[in-house]
């Protein structure tokens, strides 16, 4: 068994993808009352997208560029035009519906268009391990948990800092008055769109390389995020990032020292009692209950 | 309602379950499967038709439940008890077990709800598949048998389908009453404004455990019935999808609408294996059909006709307006 520290480290490289894929998660929910039910096949997509780019010769980095921007273009704007504004006015749960039969149209369509098998993805990170504190870290692990948390802080600081962070985070908060003092809402929604699709393609890109491209791949990291987003705080950025580290980590632990029969139990588990006692998340705030 | 419309629902009424009786005579063993699979899933929806459409309370757990009784009748039957003791079993569990989950739902609301149901319904896929003393693991437990009635044999696919549908029936006429009952008028009531429910005397507590073990009573009765109709349960048909799929059945039939999870299960059961000449991509296709249904009415099926519905009636008061002068009391739009 490996020690603990690999443990935890290991944890927080996967926690890390987590959370890119659940601020991304969060980030729809705040300003379009969107739950994606897609979102483990979001991040799925855009390495495919990728892969084909580069079966047309392309050099690697220019497939990752283009797949990227593809995936920004279908993930993001053609997902919110085509599918969510027809749908937004009409209430939570027939989106949320069409979102599942999305997912079933991007899994099966990877299957017949692309390949049911699962296949090898280059790595961006040097393999290879460093030693830390007399333990051996690989460096993909540490290079994932890099990358990551660098775009979530980057992206913290963008909403924080920035005048067009603030006025998303307005746009998420009260979009009425948003409106009344001059921000474009409209717009503000739109960009939340395609930074959760420039999101689950780094997800997508850092994560793929461990498991393999497969059609299926989105199921697990799917609900993981949607975990993480939960026990963080649904209306929180900085809640899916802890949520989605202390997913990673809780899951591991439970692997090794609960069961691995039982590993996805453990974070359910901790999911109900948030939400039955906590249902703002660890660090989010009270959401108005609707009675 | 008119004289005419209600002979015209009577007509189709009877035309529907005439086709349900007899059609069937010409199919062959898949074609009653699927027929079978279909008046269970129709139970199992509504069930949750009932939790959700009636009562407002978001449940993505009604698969564990049909998971629940599925296992209950499989692990009773195999070892030699009747049917009947296992659907009673299988239903009073899950009554039960529905009872409390519904406890969380007096505490959260919508998409909480939702996540809390999600998450029972992974945890009880977990406890199918782990505990192999009880329900074999991932191998499963084979060989469920068919049932006697009155000494009748029902293991010829026909028979087991009339079985379904008699129950499918029966399950429909409960329904009809208890909709139209008090009770069912509590649930609108709790769907509606729960605050004004509560204010007016009804016991919103109450309603809200009954609404979900009601239903989850009735996604065990679709389980004990499905079991028999595989004779076999493992635990990937009972994974989280199934839950979603039955979510899916009630939105697109048409959520709070009676004929709705008919509907939505003929569209989940029958469609894609019309679809099936589509080949690998008929699940593709299935699914883009779902999203443009969605699209084009979020209400589901039952809410393009009742959108129509209401156009005429409200197209032929105007024109009764207009041709009487805007004195005249409104009486057509009833």
């Amino acid at each position: 068994m490996s020690s603990l520290f690999d443990l935890v480290i290991s944890g927080l490289a996967t926690g890390a993808i987590y959370a890119l894929v659940a601020i991304g998660f969060t980030l729809l929910w705040q300003t379009s009352q969107t739950i994606n039910f897609a979102q483990g096949e979001f991040a799925m997509l855009p390495a495919f997208l990728m892969l084909a780019v580069g079966r047309t010769g392309a050099p690697f980095w220019l497939a990752i560029i283009l797949g990227a921007l593809l995936s920004v273009a279908i993930l993001g704007i053609a997902f919110k035009k085509l599918l969510v504004d027809p749908m937004l006015r009409h209430g939570v749960l027939p989106l949320a519906i069409a979102t599942m039969a999305l997912s079933v149209a991007m899994k099966e369509s990877v299957k017949q268009f692309f390949s049911a098998e699962a296949q090898p993805f280059p790595s961006i990170a040097p393999s290879g391990s460093v030693s830390i504190f007399g333990s051996e870290v690989s460096l993909q692990s540490f290079g994932v948990f890099a990358f990551g948390l660098a775009a979530v802080i980057g992206l913290n600081l963008f909403l924080e800092r920035t005048s067009t962070g603030r006025q998303m985070q307005a746009a998420a908060q009260n979009p009425t008055v948003a409106r009344i003092v001059g921000v474009p809402v409209e717009r503000m929604i739109m960009l939340t769109f395609v930074i959760n699709a420039a999101l689950v393609a780094l997800a997508s890109l850092l994560v793929t390389p461990i498991y393999l491209a497969k059609f299926s791949s989105g199921e697990t990291l799917g609900q993981a995020a949607f975990i993480a987003a939960i026990v963080g705080g649904f209306n929180q950025v900085r809640g899916a990032i802890i949520g989605g580290l202390a997913i990673g980590v809780l899951d591991n632990l439970a692997a090794a020292y609960v069961s691995t029969q039982y590993r996805a139990a453990v974070s359910l588990a901790l999911l109900i009692v948030i939400i039955l006692f906590r249902p703002e998340g660890l660090v989010g705030r009270s959401e108005e209950r609707t009675v | 309602m008119t004289r005419a419309h209600r002979l015209l629902a009577i007509a189709i009424g009877a035309g529907v379950v005439a086709a349900l009786v007899f059609a069937p005579l010409s199919l062959n063993r898949y074609g009653l499967y699927i027929l079978s699979l279909w008046s269970v899933m129709s139970i199992a929806a509504i069930g949750l038709n009932l939790t959700l459409g009636y009562a407002g309370q978001v449940s993505l757990a009604q698969g564990a439940f049909v998971g629940i009784g599925a296992y209950a009748a499989a692990i009773m039957t195999v070892d030699g008890l009747p049917l009947s003791l296992a659907v009673a079993t299988a239903v009073a569990l899950c009554f039960v077990v529905g009872w409390l989950l519904g406890y969380p739902a007096l505490r959260v609301q919508h998409h909480y709800l939702a996540f809390v149901t999600l998450a029972f319904s992974t945890l009880a896929f977990l406890v199918f598949r782990n505990e192999e003393w009880l329900t074999n693991g991932v191998y499963g437990i084979s060989g469920v048998p068919r049932p006697h009635i009155f000494g009748l044999s029902t293991t010829p696919p026909l028979r087991f389908y009339y079985l379904c549908l008699f129950t499918l029936g029966v399950v429909t006429l409960a329904c009809w009453r208890l909709v139209r009952s008090p009770w069912g008028r509590a649930f609108v009531a709790l769907r509606e404004n729960p605050m004004r429910a509560l204010s007016l005397g009804v016991d919103t507590r109450r309603y809200t455990l009954m609404a979900f073990a009601i239903g989850s009573a009735l996604g065990g009765l679709a389980g004990a019935l499905y079991a028999p109709l595989a004779e076999f349960v493992d635990p990937t048909s009972f994974t989280l999808s199934l839950s979603l799929n039955l979510l899916m059945m009630v939105i697109i039939g048409g959520s709070g609408f009676f004929f709705g999870p008919y509907l939505g299960a003929m569209t989940a059961v029958l469609l894609p294996e019309w679809l099936r000449i589509a080949e690998g991509y008929y699940l593709i296709v299935y699914a883009l059909l779902v999203m443009g249904l969605l699209i084009y009415s979020p209400t589901g099926i039952l809410g393009i006709l009742d959108r129509y519905l209401r156009d005429r009636s409200a197209k032929a008061a105007s024109a009764l307006h207009a041709a009487a002068g805007a004195s005249l009391p409104d009486e057509t739009a009833s």
